[in-house]
């Protein structure tokens, strides 16, 4: 009974927050909306017993990711009255991917193969069950190449990104630790002895 | 007691279940409240006798009270609201960033068993609580509307985001020898005195917990957020009143959650270090988190301020690549099984 109600409170608060992301006119308060949209699918998750994933989900994309997101967004002066023009000119392309995400859903939703009737319903596993071990477990044996093609694709995604963005620009001035550290009294102070002047 | 009995009874299971949980989460807050008053006068005096000072002396006997004439100081002052702020928001960032400083201790552990909820992946939401934080410090920076602020904020979430991946490498290091993301098993795990106890081999791995714990807490050396020198307070310059005494509370909560993670999951947490001699108990666990509490206040003491950049290379430049090298190191030792710590 419990489950039931804690799933419809926390699914409703995701629809709502999903929703303000995308209709809030403020980049902040969106970026801020789709945060809580993270919490309340990691509750939804913890409710299906993965808690692993539910607790990576708080630490990956609350915890370091859109407080990324949130950091640029911050910084950007953004002109709220220029967001509101081109409702019209972009509404046709709008509705034409809405078509085609609604018909999407509609064809998973109402196809035999994903049918609620055909899976029986799951039994809770016992309370010293541990989600993270069997994640573990599955994730080094059997699909391991799987997760290894996955490391390497981001890494080289990183690497991309670093070469793009990376560029020596003769006007800006770096800084070097190592040098910034050995310099010494005598490197950059010199004492000048003068005799006392006569007025 | 017949009748309180059968009230009890009468009660719905999930109702009585809030109860137990509720009186369980207060009789571990209440008294966290209690040492975070007497810590930030510890702190005072601490400091004050580092600098040939008598620090507060003036509210009750050797000024005991000084913690309560703040409390009531602040709590008596007005909120002050600036304009053009972004109000909601403003009100709602010291419960963003109190409510998961506040969060964590539900998995801590005290004593063998005594803990309030014992869950499996324990560590791991320590580390998420502990990251939610930074929303609080984030959203008062930018809602108060004032450059210092957002300038801190900004700090702030760099920063952040820097010392949280050497951290959560230094716990993978942890989870490694303890095998368990469960708090409590990591310590038992450290049973049979000193010599088990996971700061022997994971020693790097322990300054770098140290380092960064005191970073993400926004502490001395690394309070850039703050940085009164620079930017005036940082991202809590308009907060006034009680909405800035959350701020704080939360602060030193985390601090202490910090030198509580540090004696638990480094320094065998109660376990004594001669346990042929002296049993085992809570008292160790607090003793060893009072010494690490002291030394948040003596790095305070002691440092000058890190120059901005320098946190930076700090972070990405030293104390990444020292995390992933000892995790190297820990995972030829787990496959040779060395030692009292790694069988």
């Amino acid at each position: 009974m419990i489950e039931t109600v804690i799933f419809y409170v926390f699914a409703v608060s995701t629809v709502i927050t999903a929703t303000a992301v995308v209709t809030v006119r403020n980049p902040v308060h969106a970026a801020l909306f789709l945060v809580l949209t993270f919490f309340t699918s990691a509750i939804i998750w913890l409710s299906l017993e993965a808690e692993f994933l539910a607790i990576s989900l708080v630490l990956v994309y609350v915890g370091a990711v859109m407080v990324l997101f949130i950091f640029v967004v911050m910084m950007l002066d953004i002109n709220v009255a220029r967001l509101r023009e081109g409702f019209v000119r972009y509404l046709p392309l709008g509705l034409l991917v809405a078509a085609i995400m609604l018909g999407l859903m509609l064809s998973v939703v109402t196809s035999d193969v994903f049918v609620l009737d055909l899976a029986s319903e799951p039994v809770p596993k016992p309370a010293d069950y541990s989600n993270t071990k069997a994640l573990g477990g599955v994730l080094y044996t059997e699909y391991v190449f799987a997760f290894e093609i996955a490391a390497v694709i981001l890494l080289v995604a990183i690497i991309a990104a670093i070469s793009l963005t990376m560029r020596k620009r003769s006007q800006t001035k770096y800084q070097n630790p190592t040098e910034q550290i050995r310099v010494r009294k005598a490197d950059r102070l010199r004492v000048v002895k003068m005799p006392s002047e006569d007025k | 007691m017949d009748l309180a009995n059968d009230l009890w009874n009468w009660l719905h299971e999930y109702v009585q279940f809030t109860i137990y949980s509720g009186v369980k989460a207060l009789s571990i807050l209440l008294p966290l409240f209690i040492v975070v008053a007497y810590y930030t006068y510890a702190e005072r005096k601490v400091i004050g006798y580092m600098q040939i000072r008598k620090g507060p002396n003036r509210v009750g006997p050797k000024g005991l009270f000084q913690p309560f004439a703040d409390m009531f100081k602040l709590m008596f002052k007005e909120i002050i609201i600036p304009t053009n702020s972004n109000r909601y928001l403003f009100i709602i960032a010291p419960v963003i960033t109190f409510a998961p400083a506040m969060a964590a201790w539900a998995v801590i552990p005290f004593d063998d068993g005594l803990v309030f909820s014992n869950i499996n992946a324990g560590l791991l939401y320590i580390l998420a609580m502990t990251s939610v934080g930074v929303y609080g410090v984030i959203i008062a920076g930018w809602a108060s509307n004032s450059k210092y602020a957002l300038l801190g904020a900004m700090r702030s979430a760099a920063q952040i985001v820097a010392y949280e991946i050497a951290m959560g490498f230094a716990l993978v290091g942890v989870l490694m020898v303890g095998g368990s993301l469960n708090l409590g098993d990591i310590v038992n795990k450290q049973a049979g005195g000193i010599g088990h106890w996971f700061f022997i081999p994971l020693l790097p791995l322990f300054f770098v917990y140290l380092i960064s714990g005191v970073a993400e807490t926004n502490r001395a050396p690394f309070d850039v957020a703050e940085g009164e020198s620079e930017i005036v307070a940082g991202f809590h310059v308009e907060y006034s009143g009680m909405t800035f005494a959350v701020f704080f509370l939360a602060e030193y909560a985390n601090m202490i959650l910090i030198a509580m993670l540090c004696s638990l999951m480094f320094f065998g947490g109660w376990l004594s270090p001669v346990p042929d001699l002296v049993g085992d108990g809570i008292g160790w666990l607090f003793g060893k988190t009072a010494v690490f509490m002291l030394l948040f206040l003596w790095f305070r003491a002691t440092f000058p301020r890190y120059r901005y950049d320098q946190i930076m290379r700090l972070g990405w430049k030293v104390l990444l690549p020292v995390t992933i090298l000892w995790l190297v190191v820990e995972g030829i030792a787990v496959y040779f099984k060395i030692g009292p710590w790694f069988v």
